[in-house]
């Protein structure tokens, strides 16, 4: 899991970062605290495949960090910039397909494992889309820090702009809304091309039982 | 005797109740049994095997000064363990630190009977030197059990530690974007069937702070609050917070002071 961008993402991050410091006074923990980041600094250490890279935020991870400023007026222009910087990295799928297997992505959907330091290199990360949202029906434990996804296709129609919008959406949540809880499957290479179409599949293929 | 037998229903029951939990009992229901087994198992938590063994390594010489715990201060004097827990994290002056119960107990095993640190941080969860602390967590925090929690912020590294411990609870980072606040900053919300309490308002943080430690049903093991800590960061993706590190001192803070009035359960019984 390595933070590829971070460097571009810090470098635009920090310009913007000036902009806004200069006509906001919300900006309580946008500040570099010195203290804080040497406690953060002394009490992390790697572990597995969990580097302490893990500690380092690129700029959306640190806007998110404020909620209070990230959800204020003064945040606005930054939270736009934001998700321009998470939308221009989407790509779309390389063969020109979006829907996959919905068995498949029923699997990866139910599948909250990977990315752990008690987890291999090698091991296969899950969508884990079940910790948060209803999905199939029958699937009765599911979590609600997400919307339910229970007729997904079915209720808003499998239209090209809704397709696209749900591969934008699975492959980076932050291009849509800046502090979105969903994780960026696409930035942090936790899903590859293949497994974002079979859980397109699933929300979309009008085959899927998540739209009967 | 009554140990053994109260642990025998429990582990029977608690089996029946998870099995009746994954099948067609849904949503409620799973919070409603594990509910129904606490009440049931009320007067015989396994974390009674745990204390009992824990406050005889308190009253036992150990370490290179062959000495017992019975003078650790954990902030109401020497030696008074009763009510110490529910007023923890606090600022000790002979360490000029804020200390949460396992950095504090780190701290008189040093002084009091000459065990290095090192040895007790570097130790893996539920073995060697971990295994002794997790019991000797277990017999302070039950002396506190049914008092309110009481933690004070009015020494400036107090206030500074709530402060540090707020900033990372809302911190993300790893490639899932993960905060403490991912999970536990709105009320009503679930990971799958489990509620996840919203430990930036007094009730849930009371919920949160107040049931820690305990002893975890899934795993058949007592869990400091360290450990607890430690698994949220792994579930987060992060790096290992270092075992009694600032960070898990100042969320402990954080958490603690938010939870202030609550009512302290420890050692809580979770699933």
């Amino acid at each position: 899991m390595k933070f590829i961008n971070i460097k571009k993402l810090l470098a635009i991050g920090g310009a913007i970062f000036l902009a806004g410091a200069l006509n906001s006074q919300a900006l309580a923990q946008q500040k570099n605290d010195p203290k804080y980041n040497k406690m953060m600094q002394d009490s992390f250490r790697a572990e597995g495949i969990a580097g302490l890279d893990r500690i380092q935020q690129d700029e959306t991870q640190k806007f998110c960090s404020d909620p209070v400023f990230a959800g204020s007026k003064q945040g606005e222009k930054m939270r736009d910039k934001i998700q321009k910087i998470n939308m221009a990295e989407i790509k779309q799928p390389s063969n020109g397909k979006y829907i996959g297997d919905w068995k498949k992505g029923e699997a990866i959907a139910q599948s909250g494992r990977g990315a752990t330091w008690t987890d291999k290199a090698d091991a296969a990360v899950g969508g884990g889309c079940y910790n948060c949202h209803q999905i199939d029906q029958k699937e009765i434990s599911y979590g609600n820090i997400g919307p339910s996804l229970t007729g997904y296709g079915k209720l808003r129609g499998y239209s090209p702009e809704v397709i696209t919008y749900t591969w934008n959406r699975i492959n980076n949540s932050k291009a849509y809304n800046a502090c979105s809880n969903m994780p960026r499957f696409a930035h942090f290479k936790l899903l590859n091309e293949q497994q974002i179409q079979d859980v397109m599949a699933l929300l979309l293929d009008p085959a899927s039982p998540v739209n009967q | 005797m009554k140990h053994k037998l109260t642990l025998g229903l429990a582990t029977a029951l608690v089996a029946a109740l998870l099995t009746m939990t994954s099948s067609v009992f849904a949503q409620k229901s799973a919070t409603d049994d594990i509910a129904k087994y606490r009440e049931m198992i009320a007067d015989g938590n396994p974390s009674e095997l745990y204390e009992a063994a824990g406050e005889e390594l308190w009253k036992k010489p150990a370490g290179p000064k062959n000495a017992t715990l019975e003078k650790c201060d954990l902030g109401l004097g020497p030696g008074v363990v009763k009510g110490a827990a529910a007023q923890l994290p606090r600022y000790f002056a002979d360490t000029d630190k804020v200390q949460d119960l396992e950095s504090r107990l780190m701290t008189c095993m040093l002084f009091l009977q000459g065990r290095i640190p090192q040895e007790m941080i570097d130790s893996p969860f539920q073995r060697g030197p971990k295994k002794d602390m997790e019991a000797i967590v277990a017999y302070v925090v039950t002396l506190s059990k049914g008092d309110k929690i009481k933690v004070s912020t009015n020494h400036p590294k107090e206030k500074e530690m709530f402060n540090l411990g707020k900033q990372a609870f809302f911190a993300q980072g790893g490639p899932m974007d993960f905060s403490c606040a991912s999970c536990h900053a709105e009320n009503g919300k679930r990971i799958r069937l489990q509620d996840l309490p919203n430990i930036t308002e007094q009730k849930g943080a009371a919920m949160g702070w107040g049931y820690w430690p305990a002893y975890r049903v899934s795993s058949g093991q007592f869990w400091t609050m360290q450990q607890r800590l430690n698994d949220c960061y792994r579930q987060q993706r992060l790096a290992f917070p270092i075992y009694g590190s600032d960070v898990t001192i100042a969320l402990s803070m954080y958490m603690a002071k938010t939870g202030n009035g609550g009512t302290v359960e420890t050692p809580g019984l979770k699933r």
